[in-house]
């Protein structure tokens, strides 16, 4: 049984249907990609899974459990974690100070008490954000903001982490420091993530299982050489220049 | 059966004003972001001009019909949206609805220097005494004129929105502002359109109104309460359920009057019907749905450190000894007043100030504090000050609860109708124009009655108080208040209930505003209505906020204002009609920064001192800073790449 499940979910923005009966699926220590042309309902399916998007129908389960119901805050203690594609940090808090409100959130409502500044330490070390702790994450640049989202993200210490774009604005540099953090956290936590990225290379070179998503339907799912052979994908980004040329790329 | 239709005809007729007044409100909310609050202050202005022209002047019903409708209102409402909305475009809703109440209050005050209140003025209705009469029932030509006002405006309004280009490009702004720039429209001049039509539709309103029920600045402002109530039925933007909304509040004021024989106590729900009618409609309004994709990062005044704090304190404390002692007696009552205020302004640092929240009814709670202190023992025991801290903090609670689901906009709306159904319900009737006595607080045997000691003793409490909030703000808690300002989806996806994180803030904040009110009123040693009234809770948030919302120096700085103006009006007097003008035209220039002037006196210092010149840029984001800017424009980019797929 995998970790998290999303059946039929299906979204209408006034007469446009957003997400159409996408099913989708996560595993507990795995990498799993969300791909898709822009505008193919990524973001809107994220808000679907930790509540912040009502359905029309579907259903979201964590670990056999049925969360559609839930509100945000209490998906959240379920044990998803999210980023922000759009930036949703702390911008007058440090960058210490906004992995540690995290920490103390967390202290809120989990029974197991860490001491959130030694969490929100351990945290900056891990993200690689050590040298900015104590700027103003509004003065950081779009790549450090990225990390401090992710690093924030950890901080309630998720059984599943979706990451909206982890990479976009990130050096080279910083791309491998996420996937190797996101690889060592899976397997040594047994972490979920699920991944929305348009860096293909990324997405094939990390991910288990790749599902794909265009104009709100779910067009194909499987392994990344699966995914990449599938002539629906091909077509699909053939829509968009730029994401055909990648996938051909990725291709070859 | 004919009072039936009468009071059925005298409900459309006031169901239609409302219905008026509302969908101006809509129009501007929609187009423009931002949500009037002085929407029934301008309704409130043209009737007085109407009245100007047509009565005092003496021109004809018509032209000056005309020249308010159509001219003078629309290129107010053009002017406000180029002065103050246009700045606000990115504004937190704290900021704007502090810039929008800033207008309220300027409005207020300058209706009332024009035309000074103590002279009566009468406005005359449409083709009075003129009617129809269908069979027992006598329809006034005034009621005539007021139905068809109301279908034309919907008429109009259809038509306007459907079927012509710039109406088009101003549903298309709504959707999505940058979007529809892309496309030729100018969102500028769409919103400029929004405030003209909405200015007019609130002065067609006012003058619709005055006649009806009286030519009173403060009376036809509140309309603004009536409009909301109706507005929040098509929930701030469907048009035909707003108009539905009026109606039914129309109705069943005019039914009330009619059906309900309303005595004693009763008598005062005659008013308060359109707030009962909101709370209801509050409740069975459906949660906000979270919005991601909002970037804020605003200049933060450092928190100054515990040893500073203890400094400022010792000053203050000098400062406050040494005046009580030069001040005369009547100077003297003011001073303790503005220390009360400053004491009950620190309960606005924690809710706005930190948590982003604004309460329109802070002096009901500073009232209601005040009230069980002056009931409980003889009015002067620390059990009383006690239960007034209880009484508040719970009274908070139940107030916050039907509108903390929702966004921002609707707590301090909501805040505004409840402090309205208290001045109607509770001051108005328990207190009535009389006052009941209240003593200064006696601790331990040792009375603090004498007028020095008490003012002292004021700032006593205001210094502690005051460390207390910045002891707040340095822990775990303030940090939370700043994070869910920053982001509350952010917060609610880390596990945060933000319902009972705000309810927490909320709770303490009436509580202290209950606790200020109470030192307050002893200061005055008698509590009566005037003081408590929802009006004074308006200038107590402007002079808060041009003090410096965000900190507790910028709390003492307003109440030192509220203390100097009347000082300043006993040597000049030309000062005293002035005021309300002077602290809406000063709150509607600091609505942009919100850290007000302690916030620009404390920078302006640190320059000055060489040691502190290096700390200043840490914890500060003024330098130039490339983050925002580069997500904005690539949010630009993705957002528009995403509504064209």
């Amino acid at each position: 049984m995998p970790l998290l499940q999303v059946e039929a979910a299906t979204v209408r923005f006034g007469g446009l249907l957003a997400v159409s009966d996408a099913n989708l699926d996560a595993e507990a220590g795995s990498i799993t990609g969300l791909i898709g042309p822009n505008g193919a309902g990524k973001t809107t399916l994220f808000n679907v899974i930790c509540g912040l998007q009502s359905t029309v129908r579907g259903r979201v389960t964590l670990d056999e459990q049925d969360i559609s119901g839930l509100k945000p805050h209490e998906r959240a203690r379920r044990g998803i974690a999210r980023t922000f594609q759009r930036f949703e940090l702390f911008g007058t808090l440090t960058t210490r100070e906004n992995i540690l409100v995290a920490g103390e959130i967390r202290q809120r409502w989990s029974k197991d008490k860490d001491e959130p500044r030694k969490i929100a330490d351990r945290l900056l070390d891990t993200v690689g954000l050590r040298s900015v702790a104590d700027d103003r994450v509004d003065s950081l640049p779009t790549g450090l903001a990225r990390l401090v989202e992710i690093g924030r993200a950890l901080a309630m210490d998720p059984k599943l982490i979706l990451l909206d774009e982890a990479s976009s604005g990130l050096s080279e540099e910083e791309k491998e420091r996420v996937a190797d953090v996101l690889q060592s956290l899976v397997r040594e936590d047994n972490l979920g993530v699920l991944l929305v990225e348009h860096d293909i290379d990324l997405v094939m070179g990390i991910c288990q299982r790749i599902h794909v998503l265009d104009f709100g339907r779910m067009i194909a799912q499987g392994t990344p050489a699966e995914v990449q052979a599938d002539p629906a994908v091909q077509a699909a980004y053939l829509g968009s220049e730029e994401g055909a040329a990648d996938v051909m790329e990725a291709a070859q | 059966m004919s009072t039936f239709i009468t009071f059925t005809v005298l409900g459309i007729a006031t169901g239609a004003i409302y219905a008026v007044a509302a969908s101006g409100l809509v129009v501007t909310y929609v187009t423009s972001g931002i949500f009037n609050i002085a929407h029934g202050a301008i309704g409130m202005f043209a009737a007085f001009l109407y009245w100007q022209l047509h009565i005092d002047w003496g021109w004809g019903s018509l032209p000056s019909f005309l020249v308010v409708v159509f001219v003078l209102a629309p290129l107010m409402g053009a002017l406000i949206e180029r002065v103050l909305v246009r700045n606000l475009r990115d504004a937190s809703i704290a900021q704007s609805l502090v810039v929008t109440v800033g207008l309220m209050v300027l409005l207020l005050g300058l209706a009332q220097s024009i035309w000074p209140p103590n002279q009566s003025r009468t406005a005359v209705g449409f083709f009075v005494p003129k009617g129809i009469k269908f069979g027992e029932v006598f329809i006034t030509g005034h009621q005539l004129v007021t139905m068809l006002a109301g279908g034309l405006v919907a008429a109009f309004i259809y038509l306007f929105l459907n079927r012509t280009r710039i109406g088009v490009a101003m549903r298309a702004v709504v959707d999505d502002r940058n979007l529809a720039s892309l496309t030729g429209a100018r969102p500028n001049r769409v919103s400029q359109l929004s405030w003209a039509i909405g200015a007019s539709l609130a002065a067609l309103a006012g003058i619709l109104l005055a006649p009806i029920l009286s030519l009173n600045v403060i009376t036809l402002t509140l309309l603004i309460v009536n409009a909301f109530a109706a507005a929040m039925v098509g929930r701030l933007k469907s048009l035909p359920m707003t108009f539905a909304g009026a109606m039914v509040l129309g109705l069943i004021e005019n039914y009330a009057i009619g059906y309900l024989n309303l005595s004693g106590w009763l008598a005062a729900l005659q008013p308060s019907l359109p707030t009962i009618f909101l709370f209801l409609v509050l409740i069975f309004m459906p949660g906000a749905r979270l919005r991601a994709g909002r970037l804020v990062g605003a200049v933060t005044p450092r928190v100054p450190s515990a040893r500073r704090a203890l400094v400022g304190s010792g000053v203050l404390l000098v400062a406050a000894w040494v005046l009580s002692g030069v001040l005369s007696g009547g100077d003297r009552l003011y001073a303790m007043q503005g220390l009360g205020l400053a004491i009950i302004m620190l309960s606005l640092v924690v809710l706005t100030g930190y948590g982003g929240q604004v309460s329109l009814g802070q002096m009901t709670f500073a009232g209601v504090g005040a009230y069980v202190m002056a009931k409980t023992g003889g009015g002067d025991t620390i059990q009383g000050l006690a239960l007034a801290i209880l009484v508040t903090g719970a009274l908070g609670a139940i107030v916050a609860l039907p509108s903390l689901r929702l966004q921002g906009l609707y707590l301090a709306l909501w805040t505004m109708a409840f402090a309205l159904l208290m001045e109607n319900l509770f001051f108005g009737n328990v207190l009535g124009l009389g006052a009941i006595p209240i003593g200064r607080l006696s601790l331990f045997g040792f009375s603090l009655a004498d007028d020095r000691t008490y003012m002292v003793f004021l700032a006593v409490v205001f210094a502690l108080m005051g460390m207390m909030v910045l002891a707040i703000r340095r822990g775990p808690f303030g940090r939370l208040l700043m994070a869910m300002r920053d982001s509350p989806v952010a917060c609610a996806t880390l596990g945060l209930s933000l319902t009972r994180t705000k309810l927490t803030v909320f709770m303490l904040s009436a509580a202290m505003a209950g606790l200020g009110g109470a030192l307050f009123a002893g200061g005055l040693t008698n509590v009566g209505s005037v003081e408590y009234l929802m009006l004074q809770s308006l200038p107590l948030l402007l002079l808060a906020v041009i003090g410096g919302i965000t900190t507790v120096s910028g709390a003492l700085l307003g109440g030192a204002a509220f203390a100097t103006l009347p000082i300043l009006q006993s040597y000049i007097p030309q000062v005293a009609g002035l005021t309300p003008l002077l602290i809406g035209a000063a709150a509607i220039s600091v609505g942009r920064q919100p850290n007000g002037i302690a916030f620009q006196i404390s920078e302006g210092v640190r320059k000055l001192l060489p040691s502190e010149r290096r700390s200043t840029t840490a914890g500060s984001s003024t330098q130039a800073d490339p983050g925002p800017r580069e997500r904005d424009h690539e949010e630009e980019v993705t957002r528009v790449a995403a509504a064209a797929g």
